[in-house]
């Protein structure tokens, strides 16, 4: 009977692959295989809010828009015309509209990159390699303002400088001193480059001292017994071991200052200082679109030639994978007499990144008449006032305000949903890429969930805005609404947690889900009972920080919101707007508190959990 | 009526084929080890009778029912394959009691509580596991975690059972106890075993029948008296027996064999009668005098290492070396002459080119 059954060899007797039988062979399998379904799904939805939405612009970019008839009265709507990037690139108003922001960002962009990046390596360097004192506290201080939004430190600056020049009232240093802070201390280049530094170099301290630390001193030491001083270890040994994290650093640090857009609103809209993110917003503003899609264009260009060059001078593929490891044996240098002068300098850092910002934003939302410091002019009016006509337009204080609670109830939500879509979100994607690897599928999708972070946020947002701001067949237009605040969240933090993700699954060994497997348990039931309590300690850890990301989120979101849809950075963006120095105070304040308890509550558990390093996105 | 058919089995990762064009039955009740090297496609074939990979070419068929088929278009998921499989890793569920890693796919299978706590006790009693069913397998020992997964496999009473190196991750006298209670299992179940390992102890010691499989390809395939004592080929000669096997190469010449210093006739029936040939010889079976025998070769003694009951001896005829294994601890000085004879009907024959034993029909 086994002679139908001859052996066939390997060469021949391929089925085709449009045959009936293959057709139902192949549907066999897919059922066959759980990973290829989640996988194959996951591929399309990422395609659909990912990818689609950068064809959108881009062939709106290229075509005429109702919006355009105002400027070219003889275009046809929906016909291909260069229109936009002629105006963007080659008419007298593109230096205003691009040349200078672009310029005015990219050199932002290094500015802020070269401080924060040597700022944080001679952090990174005494807290890992440095007998420094107080380790244990300044490890946990030193990234605050990481955990801080970008623009907490421009409202601070501006509470400490502002002079008369818009307006309204003035800053501490006046009050104290009498004098007027010049334009360009108190707005536009430089307090941006200062204060985005202080909060980034948080970022490059985490990403270069998690490197550091994997640095085996074992190798340092092969070095020094072949005959190397010690500073020829460090240039020849050290060195070249942290060029992967040093240049993930300056990539990552400078996308992100591309597409930040809080700090250069703040300080540079009042001086006409433009960037390129806050170039986007007043085009959108403006109601001209298409240069905003051309600029986001240019941006997402900028970015990935920066990965590029990246990738291609580090020599290291997907450079941007943040280092993690156990530690190895590591030796600490003796600073010896400097030990503590080292440690007072970095108290006094601490206070006027960390301690400074916060003390002046509680003051200020205590002070009765903005500009008015004193302590007879103190009160908890904007904290509880029931709103006076006579005072900040009758906006009554943080608790009784009905603006406010709900913008807080919205971040909460925003937050809360984000967090748990992600987790599903990542969950589902780290199972498809690590139970598929070896397919192409796995990797497309493993490339395709790592595509939003080469889009920077403004970037993205006004992509969204081109998107969803018409009906796509059964979908409706989601401009203006909740749901799409969360979808481009969710969309923004798929990197970190699909990584989260994939790392969770992998700790996961294959076997135990066969086990079940041959036991005859389904698919379902497998992710329940086995694959999501075994990784949900990790998950947790990652939703949390989803969580506080999303709290905190401006740039990504600040096209996308409106009365309707209110978050508290987008509240506390308005309050600055219209000088309500004392709201937005407090508001951030009450922000930055929020986020530091649930920050503290992320950091124990991912200790416990193990998943310590993940915390660096 | 065989209970594992494989047929025309072709499985590759990429370009790399791991299992090329197997052929394989099982029958009922029989306790069938695969035998072989890492990496020579054992493992694979093992999964993909679980369900668990997927061959490129073939058919499977278990207990009668076909549950793969590629001209056919069948793929049946593990998930409705019953049957038992014992990971090299255990695969306990870290976060699961004993008793809950036991009962689990029970539960999903909606089977009478009762029923299911008769099972968990009675599975706990095999393996003399009861009072820990309580326990996280994280506060077991590695003994009892494996006894645990074979318990969850007794709960289930799979028709077909298949381990996948169960004893690999255990210490040498572990693995000695857990062999016999392997043994055990299956009797008691009867079911028919599919049994990996690269172990030849545990081939030889556990399998009514053994497969030696190398490169994705069947070597030999026999009890484990036929794979030891009339090994097929080179390969199979070499990788039985430990110490392992002594070859020579050799010269037929004038009814003779030579291989250096050492001459033997050529035996009676001998199909070839000139060329070159590879001679077999197993440690044990060389004859050993500590005086002149006539006829015998005279050697001397290199390294001794006695390993209690018995004594692996190095001797060198001229610049030929051989082992030699013999009972009792033995000691002697470096550069001992001894008189050493092989046992003519125990030799095995090579071919020098297809690597095959030329008298394989013999003795």
């Amino acid at each position: 009977m086994w002679v139908k059954f001859m052996p066939i060899s390997a060469e021949n007797n391929k089925p085709r692959i449009w045959s009936i039988r293959n057709i139902f062979y192949q549907s066999y399998r897919l059922k066959n295989r759980p990973e290829l379904i989640i996988g194959l799904l996951a591929l399309c939805f990422l395609s659909f809010v990912v990818l689609v939405p950068l064809l959108q612009i881009i062939k709106d970019a290229l075509t005429f828009q109702s919006y355009d008839l105002a400027y070219e009265p003889d275009g046809v709507v929906g016909e291909f015309t260069l229109f936009h990037f002629d105006r963007v690139f080659n008419q007298p108003i593109s230096a205003a509209l691009f040349y200078k922001p672009l310029l005015n960002s990219l050199k932002m962009g290094f500015a802020v990159t070269v401080i924060a990046l040597s700022v944080g390596f001679c952090l990174a360097w005494l807290m890992v390699r440095t007998n420094v004192y107080f380790k244990g506290i300044f490890g946990g201080m030193l990234v605050i303002p990481y955990m801080m939004p970008s623009w907490v430190m421009a409202i601070a600056w501006l509470s400490l400088f502002k002079n008369d020049r818009i307006g309204g009232s003035e800053g501490l240093l006046t009050y104290l001193t009498g004098v007027q802070a010049p334009d360009w201390v108190a707005y536009g280049f430089f307090p941006i480059v200062i204060t985005l530094a202080l909060h980034y170099y948080a970022y490059a301290y985490l990403l270069i001292s998690g490197a550091l630390a994997t640095v085996d001193s074992e190798l340092e030491e092969a070095g020094a017994t072949s005959g190397m001083n010690k500073w020829k270890r460090i240039r020849l040994i050290t060195m070249p071991l942290l060029m992967p994290a040093i240049g993930s650093a300056i990539v990552l640090t400078f996308i992100r200052i591309l597409g930040t857009f809080g700090t250069p609103a703040l300080l540079g809209l009042p001086v006409r200082f433009f960037t390129f993110s806050t170039q986007i917003y007043a085009s959108i503003n403006a109601r001209n679109q298409g240069d905003a899609f051309v600029l986001a264009l240019v941006l997402i260009v900028l970015a990935i030639s920066f990965i590029w060059i990246n990738s291609r001078i580090i020599g290291v593929r997907k450079s941007y994978v943040t280092m993690t490891g156990k530690g190895f044996r590591k030796s600490e240098s003796d600073l010896g007499k400097m030990r503590w002068p080292v440690t007072v300098i970095l108290i006094l850092f601490l206070c006027v990144t960390v301690a400074l910002p916060l003390i002046l934003l509680l003051w200020e939302s205590l002070t009765l008449i903005p500009g008015d410091y004193s302590l007879s002019n103190l009160t908890t009016y904007f904290w509880k006032g029931q709103g006076d006509v006579s005072l900040a337009y009758g906006e009554p204080g943080i608790i009784h305000n009905k603006g406010i609670l709900g913008a807080l109830l919205n971040s909460i939500k925003l937050g809360f949903a984000a967090a748990i879509f992600n987790g599903i979100l990542g969950l589902l994607v780290g199972y498809a890429v690590v139970r598929g690897r070896g397919d192409r599928l796995s990797k497309w999708l493993e490339s395709i969930a790592f595509a939003p972070y080469i889009f920077p946020s403004i970037a993205l947002g006004a992509i969204y805005i081109g998107m969803f701001s018409t009906s796509i067949g059964p979908i409706p237009a989601l401009y203006g609404t909740f749901t799409i605040l969360i979808l481009i969240t969710v969309i923004k933090n798929l990197p970190f947690t699909s990584r989260t993700g994939i790392a969770a699954i992998l700790q996961i060994h294959q076997s135990l889900e066969e086990a079940a497997r041959v036991q005859g348990i389904g698919w379902f039931r497998r992710m329940l009972r086995i694959i999501i309590p075994l990784s949900m300690s990790g998950l947790v850890a990652g939703m949390l920080l989803t969580f506080i990301t999303a709290m905190r989120e401006l740039s990504l979101i600040i096209l996308l919101i409106s009365p309707g849809n209110m978050v508290l950075t987008g509240l506390i963006f308005s309050y600055q707007e219209q000088d309500m120095a004392q709201h937005s105070s407090a508001v951030t304040l009450a922000l930055v508190l929020i986020i530091i308890t649930i920050s503290v509550i992320v950091r124990v558990m991912s200790r416990s959990a193990g998943v310590g390093r993940l915390n660096v996105t | 009526m065989g209970q594992i058919l494989l047929n025309g089995i072709v499985k590759s990762y990429g370009k790399e084929v791991v299992v090329k064009n197997l052929d394989l039955t099982v029958e009922t009740g029989e306790f069938l080890t695969i035998l072989g090297p890492s990496g020579c496609g054992k493992t694979t074939t093992l999964r993909m009778i679980a369900g668990l990979e997927e061959p490129d070419q073939g058919m499977i068929k278990l207990d009668d029912k076909v549950v793969f088929s590629r001209n056919d278009g069948v793929v049946v998921p593990p998930e409705a394959r019953h049957l038992g499989l014992i990971f090299q890793s255990y695969a306990l569920w870290p976060h699961m009691t004993v008793a809950k890693n036991i009962t689990l796919a029970l539960k999903e299978q909606k089977i009478s509580k009762s029923e299911i706590a008769d099972r968990l006790k009675n599975a706990l009693e095999m393996v003399q596991l009861t009072g820990y069913a309580e326990r996280y397998p994280s506060e077991l020992s590695g003994g009892q975690q494996q006894r645990v997964a074979v318990a969850r496999l007794i709960a289930l009473r799979p028709k077909i059972l298949l381990m996948d190196e169960p004893l690999s991750n255990l210490d040498a006298k572990l693995r000695t106890e857990m062999r016999a209670s392997l043994k055990r299992l299956h009797r008691d179940l009867n079911a028919t075993t599919v049994y990996v390992t690269h172990d030849q102890i545990e081939a030889l010691t556990l399998s009514d029948r053994v497969i030696i499989m190398n490169e994705g390809r069947i070597m030999q395939e026999g009890s484990p008296y036929d794979i030891y004592h009339h090994p097929a080929n080179i390969f199979v000669a070499e990788f039985i027996g430990d110490p392992g096997i002594n070859l020579f190469d050799g010269i037929i010449d004038n009814g003779m064999i030579k291989c250096g210093e050492i001459q033997i006739p050529l035996p009676n029936n001998f199909t070839k009668n000139k060329g070159s040939l590879i001679l077999g010889v197993r440690p044990e079976k060389i004859e050993v005098s500590e005086t002149k025998k006539n006829g015998w070769q005279e050697v001397s003694t290199g390294i001794i290492q006695p390993t209690g009951a018995n004594t692996i001896i190095e001797v060198k005829a001229g610049e030929t070396s051989i082992t030699l294994l013999q009972n009792g601890f033995i000691t002697l000085p470096e550069n001992s002459k001894l008189w050493i004879n092989f046992e003519l009907d125990t030799l095995s024959f090579f071919d020098p080119e297809t690597q095959e034993n030329l008298r394989n029909n013999v003795g």
